[in-house]
């Protein structure tokens, strides 16, 4: 089932158009990576999946039913202030805010937070205060509140950026089976293009001029994905 | 004046308590504001806002009509300056503490002018600044408005709770689950000039920045989850209030300095508690 679609979509940033001229869709169980140089507008489409930007030009579409509340996302390595008295648990339950009514979160929500929770592992650390632990396990508290919010769909704004070899593999690990296991559908914005080949199903890459979408498969013989090798 | 004639005297005790229920009321609304102004490094803007509120306190100087509606000025003025501050600062030039010089300075030049031009500095220009014993002789109507104004903050805080903590923690992620920020941001300023202009007749103009402040830092020594930080942060800031209040009473004090240094000694109590858990 198509979720997502971009037809012809063009955005700015700022004043002037960083692409141009991008189609693709996401399907029920993709997984999706958007490649794609510094500056080429990765970010800013990440902001229009997410209606936080309008389109210059063309449209995105959602499903019928499928709406942005539905899509968890995990923002790039946001700044989060050292001394930020804040627990693993209300991090994570703070992914649940957009399906809950009223005010307070219910019994209801306190499970859902307390299931991302187990499924990642992470309930040894659930009391301690975010700002004591290591990148990879703030990565994963912040995906388990991404998960708490998605229903259909995670969107994650690289995810390893800033971790070391061991916790990149983890955090792929975790995504990977999110993907397979929980019929999750997955878009990564990522640089890394030997995890891209590895794990996603699709790849866009972005380039102003000429992007490119298609299977991994299509995607490692077109000649875009060799220049950009080839320029690393 | 000794606690027992505080209390034995019906005409001291009447004035005492009006000024102790809203001055409890004020410094628990500060305090649950302040820690999110602190994590969002607007710690100054209180400071700024009250500077705003004197520029405030010279209108009546030259319209003296409106000389029994000071309250009221002062809470428009003060509002207005806030969303200015907000607005400022989100343009992408000038950020949150330069907005909030900007305007605070301003304010408090063509306040001075305005009373050069009029009275002049007297002693209850001093007053404004410094706080007063007028504290203590607060009109029904100013009584009452601050009550209920304190009480709506106090409860639209805690109604938008969640949305403060989610955002305040990362606003990015925020932005992507629907919640409206600059909303949030609007209702956070109107809730914070509210509390300043009510408190800045009690602390005075240059002090009450203090009760946003370090009931906050104090709280946040010592509490590792936010829900923590705010209710520890209401907890101390009101048992400092009252502890300084009777303090002042009986020692012919300021209520604002008292209350101050009662702040500085919980916030030095609560350093030293942090570096002993950690040895």
């Amino acid at each position: 089932m198509e979720l997502i679609s971009c037809q012809n979509v063009a955005l700015k940033y700022q004043s002037y158009t960083v692409c141009d001229n991008l189609n693709f869709v996401v399907n029920d169980g993709d997984y999706l990576c958007i490649v794609g140089e510094n500056g080429s507008g990765k970010s800013t489409l990440v902001n229009a999946l997410l209606s936080l930007k309008e389109c210059s030009e063309g449209k995105i579409t959602f499903a019928d039913g499928f709406d942005v509340s539905q899509i968890g996302y995990l923002p790039q390595t946001t700044q989060i202030e050292k001394d930020f008295p804040a627990s693993v648990f209300e991090v994570v339950l703070s992914g649940c805010l957009a399906h809950t009514k009223g005010s307070f979160y219910k019994a209801e929500q306190k499970k859902q937070a307390q299931n991302a929770i187990d499924l990642l592992n992470i309930n040894d650390i659930k009391k301690k205060s975010f700002s004591s632990l290591s990148g990879g396990q703030k990565q994963r508290v912040l995906l388990a509140r991404a998960l708490c919010a998605a229903k259909k769909v995670l969107l994650l704004d690289e995810p390893i950026s800033g971790l070391d070899p061991k916790a990149s593999a983890n955090m792929y690990d975790i995504i990977n089976t999110l993907n397979r296991e929980h019929k999750m559908t997955v878009i990564v914005v990522s640089h890394d293009l030997d995890a891209a080949f590895k794990y996603a199903t699709h790849i866009l890459h972005i380039n102003h001029s000429s992007s490119f979408f298609g299977t991994t498969e299509e995607y490692k013989a077109s000649s875009i994905s060799k220049n950009y090798i080839g320029g690393h | 004046m000794s606690l027992s004639e505080i209390f034995t005297n019906p005409f001291i005790c009447k004035i005492v308590m009006r000024a102790l229920i809203v001055g409890v009321l004020v410094s628990l609304s500060a305090a649950l504001l302040g820690v999110g102004l602190v994590l969002k490094r607007f710690s100054m803007i209180g400071d700024g806002l009250s500077h705003v509120g004197f520029l405030a306190v010279a209108i009546p100087t030259v319209f003296a009509s409106l000389v029994n509606f000071s309250l009221e000025i002062s809470l428009i003025i003060v509002v207005l300056a806030s969303f200015l501050i907000m607005r400022i600062s989100q343009s992408t030039k000038i950020n949150g503490d330069s907005a909030i010089a900007l305007i605070s300075t301003s304010a408090v030049a063509i306040g001075v002018i305005i009373f050069d031009f009029t009275t002049g500095m007297t002693t209850d220009i001093c007053n404004n600044m410094f706080g007063s014993s007028s504290v203590l002789t607060l009109t029904d109507k100013d009584l009452y408005i601050s009550i209920a104004l304190s009480l709506i903050c106090i409860g639209t805080f805690v109604f938008l709770y969640n949305k403060i903590f989610c955002y305040t923690f990362d606003e990015s992620f925020a932005a992507s689950q629907g919640i409206k920020i600059k909303r949030c941001q609007a209702a956070v300023s109107l809730m914070i000039s509210v509390t300043i202009v009510i408190g800045m007749r009690l602390l005075g103009a240059i002090m009450i920045s203090a009760l946003t402040i370090f009931p906050a830092l104090t709280a946040m020594m010592l509490c590792k989850t936010y829900k923590s930080a705010v209710v520890s942060s209401a907890i101390i800031s009101v048992i400092c209030f009252v502890i300084g209040f009777f303090a002042a009473c009986m020692l012919s004090l300021q209520t604002g300095p008292a209350v101050i240094i009662v702040n500085l000694l919980a916030f030095a109590a609560s350093v030293i508690i942090k570096k002993l858990k950690r040895a």
